[in-house]
């Protein structure tokens, strides 16, 4: 079970993820980032702080995403993970590939770098 | 210890088998970023399973097994009479295809393989047993 809200702040958009991704609801997060793309929104935060598990589905959502945010030149930062929550990241190395922080202010500082 | 869940091939019950892989493992002493991976390699089985083998019928059913013999190991293992889905077939593809083909699919079985320490199928009474194997430090 997972819910996901967006916020908009300083031109970031803020993905929130509250609860679980598995297979059965990594849609959703899918549909979410799109939304994202689909509105022209160049940075995009995801906040993990409330993301209690992701499985590889959630996963591969981020991955399938790098190459088109590569050529689109939108800059994704995610922040907040759980311990648990990093290392199912950190057992694929997709920390490397991915740009992550702790805190949402870091987050935000990094976004804005990464635009430039 | 052992337990026994059985659980129809939809995938919305995917919550339903990590919590009974939660509670199952209270009690044993291990730490939360341990469980998480037992309960990720578990999910990941079954959501294969549900998915290549049964098509997400959920009157099919699999039967998940969880047995703790002592304190150095667990074992678990999932039944079903599918088609076999042996993931010791399939070759684990690289992070850069996946990136590069925007795949979403294929890091499951990476993390299953990392995670538990092994991984075998047994065919018996027209049944599949996948047995995995997790040593605890």
């Amino acid at each position: 079970m997972v819910h996901i809200k967006r916020l908009q702040e300083d031109g970031i958009d803020n993905i929130v993820i509250i609860g679980e991704i598995d297979a059965s609801s990594s849609i959703e997060l899918d549909l979410t980032i799109a939304k994202s793309v689909g509105e022209k929104f160049t940075k995009i935060v995801v906040d993990c702080t409330a993301l209690e598990y992701i499985s590889s589905a959630g996963l591969g959502v981020f991955m399938s995403y790098i190459e088109e945010f590569k050529d689109k030149k939108i800059s994704m930062v995610i922040f907040g993970m759980k311990e648990k929550v990093a290392n199912t990241f950190g057992i694929l190395g997709l920390a490397d590939l991915l740009h992550i922080c702790n805190t949402k202010k870091e987050a935000k500082t990094l976004v804005n770098e990464l635009s430039v | 210890m052992n337990y026994q869940y059985n659980i129809g091939c939809s995938l919305e019950n995917l919550k339903g088998i990590r919590d009974f892989i939660r509670g199952s493992l209270e009690g044993q002493g291990l730490s939360d970023v341990t469980v998480n991976e037992i309960v990720l390699a578990l999910d990941e089985m079954c959501s294969n399973l549900m998915i290549h083998a049964h098509h997400c019928n959920p009157d099919h059913v699999l039967e998940l097994h969880i047995n703790i013999p002592g304190k150095k190991s667990l074992v678990f293992e999932i039944i079903d009479d599918g088609k076999i889905f042996d993931i010791n077939q399939f070759s684990e593809p690289g992070l850069d295809n996946l990136v590069h083909e925007k795949r979403k699919g294929g890091l499951g079985i990476r993390l299953v393989k990392s995670i538990m320490d092994s991984v075998e199928y047994i065919h018996e009474s027209n049944k599949n047993i996948c047995r995995l194997t997790k040593k605890i430090p």
